[in-house]
């Protein structure tokens, strides 16, 4: 049964897992609207994360939209979108 | 004119020590670093003895971003890679921009990250294959990731020839030099030690089943029962010594001379390739035998490849015409490391004026072999010849000199 | 005087293309040979689409014996060696041993026969400690892919130096670029040079879903490869071996060999930058073009021909774009550029031989292939392309490139030599 919520500190657990932390970075801080890339993480560490994304909560990221989620906010709200979709149908 | 090209800085990863000041200390001693495989449960499988490098916690050296990025064979290279340019004082953004590069051997690739890979492949399904798997498994990623690190955007390369691709690297780096770039980062680090990997090399047949660390590996031995596996290896800076003396480099020796051959098909009653390979090298290096003080011998432990080693080398040097050693015997074989940790004990050796032993070793006297064993030697030393061997057929030697 | 380098035989296995004749009338076709995958259930996967070779190692004279030992990127070699061999004239068993060595080149090594493997001795997946019982014996030469330069050394009897280059996707360039170095060093004369790959498996499908490098555009399968078009969506995965016998200049016009061309000049550099990402400046590629044409004594107006690497990524092939007119100025906008990946798709470490081999001929028949399913100019992609018919030209001076994983940036020059120069 996949995961039904994805919360700011799934978020982080799970970049930390597949992508690591940049040193200088702290991930607890507040983070929701910082730049991924300013958190050093580029498009490859995203693509990880968003797999793991992807796996546990049983979604599926479009394409275009995930390349539009430049903070973790963004994100997390096309993650919520996806998984209300799920539950929905 | 040939440019000549220097060694200027080591970085080592071996079982026998972490770092170049540990690796020879422990070579010089005669302390092996072969022991139990710990990085799984071994007792399944008919060898079970690894030279596994001790003490190394990736993280305490490499950004956390490279970790879940990096096979451990690659984070052990990043940082030789590290510790070689440190020591040679090298600060890659003084270079000019494409003047720097990288040439790694490589054997299996990052085969235990593959190996993980692969399980979640088949036990989980495809979606569960990291984004990472696109390089961190390759030939190429070390080479790649060293460049990043440092910004090293010169000609770079990657060579897989099994054992002999560390000697083929460094010359490729040579090579590289000689064309025009001022350093080259080169070198080779393997570590396949998992259960795929462990797998994979049982079946080459070579593999010791001897479950005794002081008897498992022992080349030019009449007890030679094939060798320990092990991970590791070493990464050196080359660089145009004119570039080198320059800037007021410590110098460990130049890269005098290398050949390399193929040895003929199986069956063909033709000679193996390895004498042709020393005396290109030697040739090469514009030096006669007799000028040679030491060999850093290939050591395969399978006694027909022993015998051929050892033929080569009674050929070129005369019987026991040439001190002859295997600091292997306290690593086991690291495939493409191997070459560039002799190159890089080679150095050290003329530096001290010490040929360090062969341990656990009694040599066959029919190979009429002077096999420096127990504790080193001392004796002065201006050149040294590396032998390396790869699966299959590939032989490679390299010369290296002192720099006076 | 240096050394000079020449092309005196070429062997091809690809997509659509078994051997030079086949090769040649798809690319001058522009005919396509992507296709939906049918080496295995490409169901669970996002990129169902490749250029697979419909290859019976059996009918290529390859005994039981070969086709169990080698995988399949190895047979590919061998076969293509065999073709390249024989048609270069050269007589092996009268030319030194010695003095013949091998390069090829391979981005993935034995990745096909290593993932059939593992699923046997892992049980497919359910033993963490796999077991060795099961291993066929021939899995070393799986593990270390230096057994592909091994299988064609001894398939030529060569003696020489012999090696496998693995720089990822320029493997194939830089394979053709070690030996012509060996044999203007003068540490070989005849060089059996090139590059194979065998990815298709479900292990290297998942790993470039992983990172949407594959198309996505399962629908139209022939249409899938789309390089330099605005609608690209990622490359198609290929597979295939181009071998070439390398023979010294003088040597191969002294025994009055045809010469397909001479390589006058190679480069590769490296971006540092990203193990997968470009910089979209295009700058290392460029200084790998001009050190190229430095080397062959040529200026960028002296090219007729580019091929590209053009996989049909985004960022590819603006890259790719941006290093040509950083490096041959305006000469970039009159130049013909064309992908033969529009048409055999991406056999990663293989593609660079390939696409020599496709040079060679091209200017054998003064004919550019041209770039399939280009119907979309994209305004960032703003060069002559050659789109979908082949075209005639006078060509005496082509380039082909090439970009890899690990931010390796190759080039390479071949030139026609001139009659009777020995």
């Amino acid at each position: 049964m996949p995961n039904t919520e994805f919360t700011i500190d799934d978020l982080r657990r799970i970049l930390r897992e597949g992508a690591g932390t940049e040193e200088g970075v702290d991930l607890d801080a507040d983070i929701l609207d910082t730049d991924f890339e300013e958190l050093g993480y580029e498009s490859l560490a995203l693509l990880e994360t968003c797999g793991r994304i992807e796996r546990e909560y049983g979604v599926t990221l479009d394409d275009d939209a995930l390349a539009g989620a430049r903070t973790p906010r963004a994100l997390l709200g096309l993650v919520h979108s996806h998984l209300a979709t799920v539950h929905a149908g | 004119m040939t440019v000549s090209v220097v060694v200027t800085g080591l970085g080592i990863a071996a079982p026998n020590g972490l770092g170049a000041a540990d690796y020879w200390a422990a070579t010089r001693a005669g302390r092996s670093g072969i022991g139990p495989v710990t990085r799984f449960d071994p007792t399944a499988y008919p060898a079970r003895l690894a030279g596994e490098v001790p003490g190394f916690v990736a993280a305490d050296h490499l950004p956390g971003r490279l970790l879940p990025q990096t096979d451990h064979m690659t984070r052990l290279a990043l940082v030789s890679a590290d510790w070689a340019l440190l020591d040679a004082g090298i600060r890659p953004d003084d270079l000019p921009e494409f003047a720097a590069g990288v040439v790694t051997a490589s054997s299996a690739g990052g085969f235990e990250f593959g190996q993980n890979e692969l399980r979640a492949l088949w036990s989980k399904g495809s979606q569960y294959v990291s984004a990472y798997q696109s390089f961190a498994w390759f030939y190429a990623v070390n080479t790649g990731q060293i460049s990043i690190r440092h910004g090293l955007r010169g000609p770079s390369g990657v060579l897989v020839s099994d054992q002999a691709g560390g000697l083929d690297a460094i010359a490729q780096a040579r090579r590289q030099i000689r064309r025009g770039s001022q350093v080259i980062v080169s070198g080779g680090v393997d570590a396949s030690i998992c259960p795929w990997g462990w797998v994979a090399q049982l079946t080459s047949g070579r593999l010791s089943n001897d479950d005794d660390p002081t008897t498992a590996y022992r080349p030019f031995d009449a007890g030679a029962s094939g060798h320990v596996a092990g991970e590791g290896g070493a990464l050196l800076v080359l660089e145009d010594e004119r570039a080198a003396r320059a800037r007021g480099a410590r110098v460990y020796g130049r890269v005098a001379g290398y050949g390399t051959t193929f040895d003929p098909r199986p069956g063909s009653g033709r000679e193996p390739g390895l004498r042709r390979a020393v005396e290109i090298a030697l040739l090469d290096a514009d030096l006669t035998p007799g000028d040679i003080d030491v060999v850093f011998a290939d050591a395969a432990a399978v006694p027909e490849l022993d015998h051929i080693e050892a033929r080569a080398l009674t050929e070129v040097f005369g019987p026991r015409g040439v001190p002859v050693t295997a600091p292997k015997s306290m690593t086991g074989r690291l495939n493409s490391g191997a070459g560039p940790l002799d190159v890089a004990a080679a150095l050290l050796a003329i530096r001290d004026g010490v040929i360090p032993p062969t341990i656990n070793v009694s040599p066959r006297v029919d190979l009429d072999l002077d096999l420096v064993t127990g504790e080193e030697r001392v004796a002065p030393l201006r050149s040294a010849l590396v032998l390396a061997r790869g699966f299959g057929g590939f032989n490679s030697a390299l010369v290296v000199t002192d720099a006076r | 005087m240096r050394r000079r380098v020449a092309i005196t035989g070429i062997g091809v296995m690809a997509p659509g293309g078994m051997g030079v004749k086949n090769f040649w009338s798809l690319l001058s076709e522009g005919r396509t040979a992507t296709r939906g995958i049918t080496f295995f259930d490409p169901a669970p996967f996002r990129s169902r689409v490749a250029a697979e070779i419909d290859f019976h190692p059996e009918e290529h004279g390859l005994t039981p014996q070969e086709i169990r030992r080698m995988d399949r990127a190895a047979q590919l070699a061998v076969v293509a060696t065999r073709e390249a061999v024989a048609g270069s004239g050269i007589d092996l068993a009268a030319t030194d041993p010695h003095r013949t060595g091998v390069t090829i080149g391979s981005a993935v090594g034995a990745t096909t026969g290593l993932d059939q493997e593992y699923r046997v001795v892992s049980d497919d997946g359910r033993l963490e400690l796999v077991d060795h019982r099961y291993a066929v014996p021939h899995l070393y030469g799986h593990f270390v892919p230096s057994s592909f330069a091994a299988e064609v050394a001894w398939a030529t009897g060569a003696e020489g130096p012999s090696t496998v280059v693995s720089t990822g996707c320029t493997s194939g360039l830089d394979a053709i670029g070690h030996a012509v170095e060996l044999i203007r060093e003068n540490s070989a004369d005849v060089m059996i040079a090139g590059a194979t790959d065998a990815p298709i498996s479900p292990i290297t499908m998942a790993c470039f879903d992983a990172i949407k490098a594959t198309t996505p555009y399962n629908d139209d399968p022939g249409r899938a490869s789309r390089p330099f078009d605005r609608t690209r969506n990622g490359f198609v995965l290929g597979e295939g071996a181009a071998v070439l016998v390398l023979e010294e200049l003088g040597r191969a016009q002294r025994r009055g060999a045809h010469i397909y061309a001479e390589i006058g000049g190679y480069a590769s550099r490296c971006n540092a930058f990203h193990m997968t990402g470009l910089r979209p400046d295009g700058r290392e590629m460029a200084e790998a073009i001009r050190a190229t044409l430095d080397e062959a004594r040529l200026n960028p107006s002296d090219i007729d021909y580019v091929n590209a690497h053009g996989s049909g990524t985004k960022q590819n092939d603006r890259h790719e774009s941006a290093a040509f007119k950083l490096s041959l100025g305006d000469h970039a906008y009159r130049v013909p550029v064309s992908s033969i990946k529009s048409m055999i798709g991406h056999s990663l470490g293989a593609i660079g031989s390939l696409e020599i081999a496709a040079c060679a001929l091209a200017m054998a028949e003064n004919v550019i292939p041209p770039t399939a399913n280009l119907h979309n100019p994209d305004p960032e992609c703003d060069l002559d392309y050659v789109p979908v018919s082949a075209r005639e030209a006078r060509l005496d001076r082509v380039l082909s490139v090439g970009s890899g994983f690990g931010g390796f940036q190759s080039a390479m020059v071949l030139t026609r030599p001139e009659r009777n120069t020995a």
